[in-house]
């Protein structure tokens, strides 16, 4: 082994003169999710990133070709795994724009309340995983302890935590269950106090501020030519929200605000995320108030829903349809079509083409956070090395979602 | 009420634009591959139209269309300050995706430099003048496009060469009753080609 | 730790006796000491998380502490689906550990690819690198994941090394009688019982007699 300490004349260490080359990720405790970042630095000092994305390629849009149009919906809900419920959602709006149904008022309820639910783990996770990459470990427990509540109602609904795959064409798989309501009332509650909690010792803590405040800012007009949208555009002022820009589902019909940031920071998006959450209880406690008790969760089109299962065992029209949509997947009329809802992240669409045939021809999703990762060599460049963990952890960077 | 999209678009490029619909509410415009880059810088530079955000690009493949347009490239617009969208296509390569290109629109909008990317990825559509066209889902090595419906779904291409079965202790190959079309739904086979076309 | 080892491996040998005890003693300190390296790709980190949380709290098997240098872990979480783009990352950290080195395959894709059956999945990790646990489950509730952990302990305080999947809580084998009987012919489910128990038993037997 080389001696440790030379002796060295003055002057006679020779700095390297070349930027260095750093390789962070796929596999990097910062980085949840799989993203590789080659950097080129100087000093501490970022002077050229390279993102590459892609390291959780799972073929999703392939995969949607092989199945029916139903069978899509296991492959949706591991797209953004943290708030499944609303790419279930958005997923079947988006093929019943194509078949132009329409779903009962209480399934939109329901269909809200669950979405507005999932957003709240999306928004938990994002800040608890960032808070604790920049080492507070103490809100992290408290989030993902908040997020339990919410998934144990999920899970009481669905029979799943996390990959519910509860959305159909047409409808839910089931209607909500008898103590929902007051199940969601009971939580938001608790909810919001963990929240609040967290949120206290993460914002009066100087080391935290000081790591987001100006760290990463952007522009609204650049976030929208990066085609941003979501918590990450909205921080940047710009108050581009599809639940108010375009309602869908009965989202016209509630009240809340959009909320939004003032200098595009890391900071800024950290705040949003927190202030949405809120929002999110006040739209779940409006749906609670207003979902209708009893009523159908399925619209009554026999093309694409299933029949009850007392007609399957009964009558013959029932067996038989009931095999036609299982093994031949509900036919949808052909025709391309593009749904977009606000998912977590911002806008989560869907373009369809259907060839008429029981299996989806084309599925293509459009996921908000991979437009939103290829603007992150913009927010890093010129930055320092450790400003990379919050600028990473406030985008919300999906790897299912991301790379497809 | 965004007919002024279209209609505008009409008025400009006339015969450029091969055909529009507003199916679903969706307006919708196939348009000369030529013009692409003309159409788009259009779309985001009139005041009246004024596209700012760069929604979506994709590629779909019809490989039955053959010389007239294999791929088409679908683009989807948004103007937040307008409201409204639209969805833009050309249909671009032959058969073996021969002059499957167009030209890049990322000096309009940084953001499509991901999603062209991609497509190029997935769909083989190449996009001139784009900085940096490399593939972003798939490694380097990856031959062909994912998303051709000629790519077999389970053709795979490891980069690490799988471990003897001794080695394993478990069959690597698939066993029975699973095959190529295993997990397709009634009436289809691996390809996504209807049986009926098989036999 | 290597060179003690073998010392007292050898003098106990000759011994008759003390080999076993040194494993044994070696087996039970690894069980309770384990440095995980969480390999974390996709949607299974999600439970993963969970299982870290106050909850379902890891920490009570000894198991918590992260290390995210594979030179200083020896449990190695594979948790999410590996792509092929992954699997040379996946290796690369799997020959970097340090021996004795177990690998726990956390959901099906990591166990065998999931329904992820395409041209960009590696079906199943085993395929690239040895697997000691499967926990089945897309994701696997915690509970499971624990019951792998539980099963990856004893398997190293008895130094096993062959593979072991987590068997379902509530066995469907047990609970013949109250399953539908889909099939006519099917006889009356108090006759199959006792044949799918016999078949259990000898399945066991042969287990039990292999190791
Ligand atoms: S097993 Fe299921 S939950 Fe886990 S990574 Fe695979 S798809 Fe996701």
């Amino acid at each position: 082994m080389e001696p440790l300490d030379i002796d060295l004349d003055e002057g006679e260490l020779e700095l390297p003169a070349d930027p260095m080359h750093l390789n962070m990720g796929p596999s990097h405790p910062a980085m949840h999710g799989t993203v590789r970042i080659v950097l080129e630095l100087s000093g501490e000092t970022i002077v050229k990133a390279d993102v590459q994305v892609g390291y959780l390629h799972r073929g999703f849009e392939k995969m949607c070709e092989r199945g029916t149009w139903a069978q899509v919906f296991p492959y949706v809900d591991r797209l953004n795994y943290v708030s499944p419920m609303l790419n279930n959602v958005g997923y079947a709006l988006a093929v019943e724009k194509l078949c132009g149904i329409a779903v009962p008022e209480r399934c939109q309820w329901y269909r809200m309340a669950l979405g507005e639910l999932a957003r709240i783990s999306d928004h938990l996770t994002c800040n608890g995983a960032m808070a604790m990459e920049l080492g507070a470990f103490t809100p992290f427990l408290w989030f993902v302890k908040a997020r339990e509540m919410v998934w144990d109602i999920l899970e009481e609904e669905t029979g799943a935590r996390l990959t519910h795959s509860f959305g159909r064409i047409g409808g839910m798989a089931n209607p909500p269950t008898a103590d929902f309501k007051a199940m969601c009332g009971m939580a938001v509650g608790k909810i919001l106090g963990l929240v609040e909690e967290g949120e206290k010792m993460l914002l009066k803590n100087r080391i935290f501020i000081d790591r987001l405040q100006n760290v990463g800012p952007i522009s609204g007009a650049e976030a929208v030519s990066l085609g941003w949208t979501g918590p990450c555009l909205r921080s940047t002022g710009i108050a581009y929200d599809i639940r108010k820009a375009h309602p869908y589902l009965k989202y016209d019909e509630v009240d809340f605000d959009v909320p939004v940031g003032t200098r595009g920071d890391t900071l800024d998006r950290f705040l949003c995320r927190l202030g949405e959450i809120r929002q999110s209880k006040r739209i779940i406690e409006q749906c609670i108030e207003r979902m209708p008790d009893e009523g159908p969760i399925n619209s009554d089109d026999p093309r694409v829903v299933l029949p009850g299962k007392t007609d399957v065992y009964t009558t013959i029209e029932g067996t038989i349809q009931h095999f036609k949509l299982i093994m031949e997947g509900a036919k949808v009329p052909a025709g391309e079509v593009y749904s977009y809802t606000e998912g977590g992240n911002g806008e989560l669409g869907y373009y369809l083409v259907s060839d008429g045939s029981g299996t989806p021809y084309r599925v293509r999703i459009r996921p908000p956070c991979f437009q939103i990762t290829g603007g992150l060599h913009r927010l890093i460049e010129g930055r320092m090395l450790a400003d990379i963990v919050p600028t990473f952890g406030a985008l919300n960077m999906i790897g299912g979602e991301c790379d497809h | 009420m965004s007919q002024l999209v279209l209609d505008k678009l009409k008025a400009r490029f006339g015969a450029a634009i091969l055909a529009t619909h507003s199916d679903f509410g969706d307006d919708t415009a196939l348009v000369e591959p030529a013009q692409w880059k003309a159409i788009s810088t259009f779309l985001r530079e009139d005041p009246d139209l004024d596209f700012d955000l760069p929604v979506d690009l994709c590629g779909v493949d019809y490989p039955s269309r053959g010389a007239a347009g294999r791929t088409e490239v679908v683009m989807h617009l948004y103007s937040i300050g307008k409201k409204h969208r639209i969805r833009l296509k050309a249909r671009v390569g032959d058969e073996d995706m021969d002059g499957a290109e167009l030209e890049s629109v990322t000096s309009i909008w940084p953001g499509m430099n991901w999603l062209e990317r991609e497509t190029w990825d997935m769909s083989g559509v190449r996009f001139v003048g784009h900085p940096d066209l490399r593939r972003i889902l798939m490694y380097p090595e990856f031959e062909g496009h994912a998303l051709q419906k000629t790519y077999p779904a389970d053709r795979i291409q490891p980069l690490v060469p799988y471990r003897t079965e001794e080695e394993a202790g478990v069959p690597l190959e698939k066993q029975a009753p699973f095959g190529p079309d295993e997990g397709m739904a009634f009436g289809r086979t691996a390809n996504n080609i209807s049986r009926a076309e098989v036999d | 730790m290597g060179d003690v080892n073998r010392t007292l491996a050898l003098d106990a040998s000759e011994q008759g006796y003390a080999t076993t005890r040194v494993d044994a003693l070696l087996g039970w300190a690894r069980k309770y000491s384990l440095f995980a390296y969480p390999f974390v790709t996709a949607c299974c980190g999600m439970e993963f998380m969970a299982l870290t949380s106050p909850r379902f709290d890891l920490a009570r098997f000894g198991a918590e502490a992260p290390r995210f240098s594979p030179r200083q872990s020896d449990l190695l979480w594979v948790v999410g689906t590996i792509s092929q783009r992954q699997a040379p990352v996946l290796k690369r950290i799997y020959e970097q550990m340090m021996a004795p080195k177990y690998v726990l395959a956390f959901g099906t894709c990591a166990s065998s690819g999931g329904f992820y059956d395409n041209y960009t999945t590696v079906a199943g990790i085993d395929k690239i690198i040895p697997t000691d646990v499967y926990i089945p489950g897309c994701p696997p509730r915690p509970e499971a994941v624990m019951d792998g952990l539980m099963l990856l302990q004893d398997r190293i305080a008895r130094n096993e090394r062959r593979p072991g999947i987590v068997k379902p809580r509530f066995d469907p084998v047990q609970a013949a009688s109250g399953l539908v009987q889909l099939r006519r012919s099917a006889k009356d489910p108090s006759e199959v019982l006792p044949a799918i128990q016999q078949e259990e038993a000898k399945t066991k037997a042969l287990r039990e007699g292999g190791s």
